[in-house]
């Protein structure tokens, strides 16, 4: 479904994609991994041939170089943040259906299908971060695309919204859907991906499965757990003397964890008879901040 | 390879947008009003006869229409594309099947359709105020001034779009076209003068450098349908009714509209090939 061979992209003397090659089969959700500034939503654009490129780049078998815009009618987009004109999400969608050359029926289909039909009349800024994207999915639904080009689809939605719309993507991707996303998120990749393209500075570092990311790059996870003020101190030394790297914050502890290893410190806990009010999981580098409550 | 019905498309959206704008209203509003009073004003109050001049209505909104339509046209054009790179809208709506050239036609064509649109309206309110006013008389000189602030306006908004291209920020592009917008109306003819009285340039020099401001070659066209000759211009512009004759407003029209034509040219051949999109400069 989509083929990279050599795919260099620079900006003047900085290069951002270095000879990558991939192939995307159809009906595979691949995630793009990488940190800011990896080359992900780079690659992301050369697919859709909005910006040029050196190398071969073939999308449903149309050449990207050759005719950008074939392969973007044959790709759906959703960015990170949407950026939609100051219209209703009924004439947004009518807008880019047009544009799609999408039957008229289809923005009622699409409307229904992302669950905004009651929304249809209320102007496109009046709707919520989780809103706004799924109005992006229906836009990118509209001309019912074979593949779907995700950038960082999630990264601006509350818990819930992230759920939702991942499990609107794999819906997506059981009906036979190619999906292409960046993401460094390891709890969306897992449960979106079925391969993992690992970028760094412009190279293509790693290709393995989702459940094997974290192991090969070494990535942790934070465990947060709330107990009981009298047996902070005790959990503090039963965890360091396990070796855990904790961190204490009002009455919440971080442990840092590796991804196979979150249950151990619970466990390691209840056979202490500390009780575990409540935790929580946090993905990377951990920026903690004061509590103000409780 | 352009598909019309994605100009249209995107023609359409553009003219319903400008409606709605908030400024370009107050523009409207403002022109069709100037418009309405100086035909009121500049014509006679009692005229036996009830003979009304359209001329003398055209050449008054000569003057309102080089102060106004230069700085509607310009900033509408200057900022519609840096807007939406602003709001990342831009590079979403090119991630659609659309190419370049579609997506700039068509907020050219939208544009402009609700830049002619008010002018129609302004020149219209002034001239059906005429006409009921009394009988008529050269409405042909009216109805061709009308056609040449139609086509000043084009001239303007491409050279807006021209800017558009090159501007990655509403505020740089804004102060650039109001500058432009200075340069053109005021500080350019200012130039001219001050460099011609000082180097003692030829009179044929001066109308050259001159007639090559876009608002000057609308003036002089204007001035030459309401009246034969270009004596209220001076020396020079009896230098060009000299040495022209019949030809000048012909040559006049085709200045225009390659005014039109260049700058608009040149902005799809630098949109075509740009690579940037947000001012924010993430490629990662």
């Amino acid at each position: 479904m989509i083929i990279a061979r050599n795919l260099t992209k620079r900006y003047g003397s900085t290069t951002v994609l270095n000879n990558i090659s991939f192939t995307i089969d159809a009906g595979e959700a691949v995630a793009l991994w990488g940190a800011n500034g990896a080359g992900k939503t780079t690659t992301l654009r050369c697919l859709l041939g909005v910006q040029g490129f050196e190398g071969e780049l073939t999308v449903n078998g149309i050449n990207v170089s050759k005719d950008s815009k074939a392969a973007r009618a044959a790709i759906g987009y959703v960015p990170q943040e949407t950026a939609f004109y100051d219209m209703t999400v009924l004439e947004t969608l009518t807008f880019y259906a047009r544009l799609k050359k999408a039957i008229p029926e289809r923005v009622h289909e699409v409307l229904e299908l992302v669950q905004l039909s009651t929304h249809q009349i209320k102007r496109v800024n009046m709707l919520s971060g989780g809103m706004k994207q799924r109005l992006a999915l229906a836009v990118a639904l509209l001309a019912d695309p074979p593949v779907l080009v995700l950038d960082e689809p999630t990264a601006n939605l509350d818990v819930k919204a992230q759920r939702d719309f991942i499990h609107t993507v794999q819906s997506l991707n059981q009906t036979g859907k190619t999906i292409v996303f960046s993401s460094h998120r390891l709890d969306e990749v897992i449960a979106l991906g079925s391969r993992v393209l690992v970028l760094a500075d412009g190279d293509l570092a790693l290709e393995c499965k989702p459940h094997e990311l974290a192991g090969k790059l070494g990535l942790h996870r934070w465990l947060r757990i709330w107990v009981a003020a009298q047996h902070k101190d005790d959990t503090l030394k039963i965890l360091g003397e396990q070796g855990y790297t904790t961190m204490p914050n009002g009455r919440s502890v971080y442990i840092k964890v590796n991804v196979a290893g979150k249950i151990a410190p619970l466990r390691s806990l209840e056979r202490a008879s500390i009780p575990v009010e409540d935790f929580d999981l946090i993905d990377g580098e951990l920026v903690v901040q004061e509590e103000n409550h409780d | 390879m352009i598909e019309f019905a994605n100009v249209r498309t995107l023609g359409e959206k553009e003219l319903r947008d400008a409606l709605r704008n908030r400024w370009f209203i107050v523009f409207t509003v403002a022109f069709a009003g100037l418009a309405l009073a100086l035909s009121a004003l500049i014509q006679p109050g009692g005229t036996q006869l009830r003979m009304v001049s359209y001329s003398r209505t055209a050449a008054s909104l000569i003057n309102l229409v080089l102060l106004f339509v230069p700085l509607i046209g310009l900033t509408l054009g200057a900022t519609n594309l840096t807007s939406d790179r602003e709001t990342g809208a831009l590079v979403y709506l090119l991630a659609q099947p659309v190419n370049r050239l579609e997506v700039l036609l068509g907020k050219y064509v939208g544009l402009a359709g609700a830049l002619l649109a008010t002018l129609t309206l302004g020149f219209g309110v002034a001239g059906l105020a005429l006409a009921l006013q009394g009988s008529i008389q050269d409405a042909g000189s009216y109805l061709l001034t009308v056609l040449l602030a139609y086509l000043l306006a084009l001239a303007m908004l491409s050279l807006g779009f021209l800017m558009s291209t090159v501007t990655y920020k509403s505020a740089a592009a804004l102060g650039g076209a109001l500058f432009l917008w200075l340069f053109l109306v005021f500080i350019g003819d200012l130039g001219i003068m001050g460099t011609a009285l000082s180097t003692q340039m030829p009179i044929q020099i001066v109308f050259f450098i001159s007639a090559l401001n876009p608002l000057q070659m609308f003036k002089i066209a204007a001035i030459l349908t309401i009246q034969a000759n270009l004596e209220v211009l001076g020396p020079a512009g009896l230098y060009a009714t000299d040495s022209f004759g019949a030809l000048l407003l012909p040559m006049l029209l085709i200045g225009l509209i390659l005014w039109i034509v260049i700058p608009l040219v040149s902005g799809l051949v630098v949109f075509s090939r740009q690579e940037k999109f947000i001012p924010k400069g993430s490629v990662g």
